[in-house]
């Protein structure tokens, strides 16, 4: 068994308006930054997880995903995944 | 009729909608997100306020309670259920009825009143009430935006399921002043097959003059013309 950390970003779909996102892109342009297209504000959920490999453990972070991190009506995931350092 | 409550840590209207079945003489028991007995309920009332804090997503942590498995039980048999802000958060994480609540547009909470223009009165909580009436009952959420894909929508609309539309004090157009930005100004939907349904505002916080008006109690009015008898 191995240690490995999953970073799960939730976002919402790109169909699915992100007020926040709206604000900080505005707050963005108030302090002068040029050139922004937009910013859309999500969450990222790490996980510390045991498993045998990476496809073990990216297998079963995305059942995680599918059951409780993110709502499929409005929100899309991704997961990056790599092994722990050995203390 | 009877009335179960059910309770989850964080839940914050479960005594204001005992409170609110009682005055209208009915009997309420409270049901804890751990039991597994609705107690022969006729009615499960899932109340507002922030279950288990509303942590990741509102009403994500509550839908896997024990006592949800059994209500979800009871809305397949056909039993009556009526989600109220956090429990129309909960009763859309369980699939239970279609679409999301997000974030307000305003990105702010909202506590004020608002007023529902009634869509349709063939469902088991309108069937008291006329099409167009308008209703006067306050909301306070954080998360009311009702987000859906476009077929959903469209099936929602083709099926008269949208129940409470958000209105202008007159039952005309609202424009950009709904409480949340909803989607088709939609505060409230029932399911397809009639029995379950979720609207944002708080009937239970319209019950009595003291509080601003009686509107909420409309809802329970409908509710007892239903005959309940056979009802598990």
């Amino acid at each position: 068994m191995s240690s490995y950390i999953a970073d799960v970003t939730v976002m919402l779909k790109p169909v699915v308006n992100d007020p926040q996102g709206l604000v900080v892109r505005a707050g963005l342009e108030k302090l002068g930054f040029a050139g922004v297209n937009g910013v859309r504000v999500g969450k990222e959920i790490r996980i510390e997880i045991e498993a045998e490999s990476t496809e073990q453990a990216r297998t079963a972070v995305q059942e995680m995903s599918e059951k409780l991190l993110r709502n499929p009506v409005i929100e899309d995931y991704e997961i990056a995944i790599r092994e722990a350092q050995r203390a | 009729m009877k009335f179960g409550i059910a309770v989850f840590p964080g839940t914050w209207s479960d005594r204001d909608c005992a409170h609110w079945v009682e005055l209208a003489g009915h009997d309420a028991v409270m049901l804890w997100h751990k039991d597994t007995d609705l107690q022969r309920v006729d009615c499960v009332i899932l109340p507002g306020g922030f279950s288990y804090g509303d942590h990741l997503r509102t009403g994500a942590i509550a839908r896997f309670a024990p006592l949800m498995n059994e209500v979800s039980a009871f809305a397949q048999d056909g039993g009556y259920v009526l989600g109220i802000c956090n429990g129309f958060q909960i009763l859309c994480e369980a699939g239970l009825l279609p679409g999301a609540l997000a974030r307000n547009s305003s990105l702010e909470f909202r506590c004020e009143p608002s007023w529902l223009r009634v869509e349709t009165s063939s469902t088991a909580f309108t069937r008291g009430l006329e099409v167009g009436d308008v209703l006067q009952v306050p909301v306070s959420h954080g998360e009311g935006r009702y987000v859906a894909d476009s077929a959903t929508l469209d099936e929602l609309e083709r099926s008269h399921r949208v129940v409470f539309r958000y209105t202008a004090p007159d039952g005309g157009p609202v424009g950009d002043a709904t409480p949340n930005g909803s989607m088709h100004d939609i505060a409230g939907i029932v399911s397809k097959a009639g029995n379950v349904a979720g609207m944002m505002p708080h009937p239970e916080r319209a019950c009595e003059p003291l509080l601003g008006g009686v509107d909420g109690n409309r809802i329970l009015e409908s509710l007892a013309l239903l005959d309940v008898a056979g009802v598990a």
